[in-house]
């Protein structure tokens, strides 16, 4: 795309989209807004103990200790392993 | 009026928690409307741009610790409310939504050009918001908006290489859907 063939696609872009009033304000004060955000994440329960990861790594380690009581001559392959 | 900025901006980043809230109140009200009017640029959408507002004070409340005072308050501000109204664009974009409605009244008029009908003013603008986002809010900021590539850059977070390269993209994308549409701009 040559020089002049950008300058007159950026001319037709003006045309289609003209820049936005700079003096533009928002129509209302938005501190009460932004105070009821604040105030309802202060207000959020804590979150919880297990978080997902936290869940699955229990998930893994109730398994594994199944396993090894079913099968207890895995014991020394999972040793092998670790 | 100053030093009431100079002591904000130290309650903002080393005050007590008590300080740190008035800090960030005042520094609210100084900033509220030139936050505004940057996501007002790039999203050109009035009611999300109040939202996106709350939205950029909401990461700057979060992630005060990180401020920098030497960088300046402002410059900062307007990176996370870039940002935002990025992560909106994207939004909007999954939605196919197109982002021209109810922000006509805000709008400069336009230049009027007789040789450019409403209609094509109209398939420009949007085919000029179907392109990918990043595209969109760098041609919007440097040549919509009109603002200095290194302004850009700054607020993108990105060097002004890499704004000249996007806006070549932005415009080359537009012309080629305009020229699928038969337009020759």
């Amino acid at each position: 795309m040559n020089a002049e063939k950008k300058d007159e696609l950026q001319d037709f872009l003006r045309q289609a989209l003209p820049p936005v009033n700079s003096e533009a304000t928002p129509q209302r004060d938005l501190w009460p807004a932004m105070q009821r955000r604040l105030n309802a994440k202060a207000e959020q329960p804590a979150a919880p103990a297990f978080s997902g990861w936290a869940l699955f790594d229990g998930a893994l380690l109730a398994g594994l200790v199944g396993l090894v009581a079913i099968f207890p001559a895995a014991i020394p392959l999972l040793l092998y392993y670790l | 009026m100053e030093n009431e900025a100079s002591g904000a901006l130290h309650d903002f980043r080393h005050g007590s928690a008590e300080s740190f809230e008035a800090a960030f109140e005042t520094l609210f009200h100084q900033h509220q409307g030139a936050v505004f009017g940057w996501i007002l640029r790039i999203t050109r959408h009035p009611a999300a741009a109040e939202e996106l507002t709350i939205e950029s004070f909401w990461r700057i409340h979060q992630a005060h610790a990180r401020f920098d005072p030497a960088q300046g308050f402002e410059g900062w501000a307007r990176r996370i409310a870039t940002r935002v109204a990025l992560d909106w664009l994207r939004a909007r974009n999954r939605e196919n939504e197109l982002p021209l409605e109810n922000c006509l009244e805000l709008i400069a008029p336009a230049a009027g050009d007789p040789a450019v009908s409403a209609e094509i003013r109209s398939k420009t603008a949007l085919a000029f918001g179907r392109l990918p986002p990043k595209l969109r809010i760098t041609a919007t900021l440097a040549v919509v908006e009109e603002l200095p590539q290194k302004e850009v850059a700054k607020a993108l977070g990105i060097s002004v290489t890499a704004v000249k390269v996007r806006v070549f993209r932005a415009l080359r994308l537009l012309r080629k859907e305009l020229e699928r549409q038969g337009i020759r701009p």
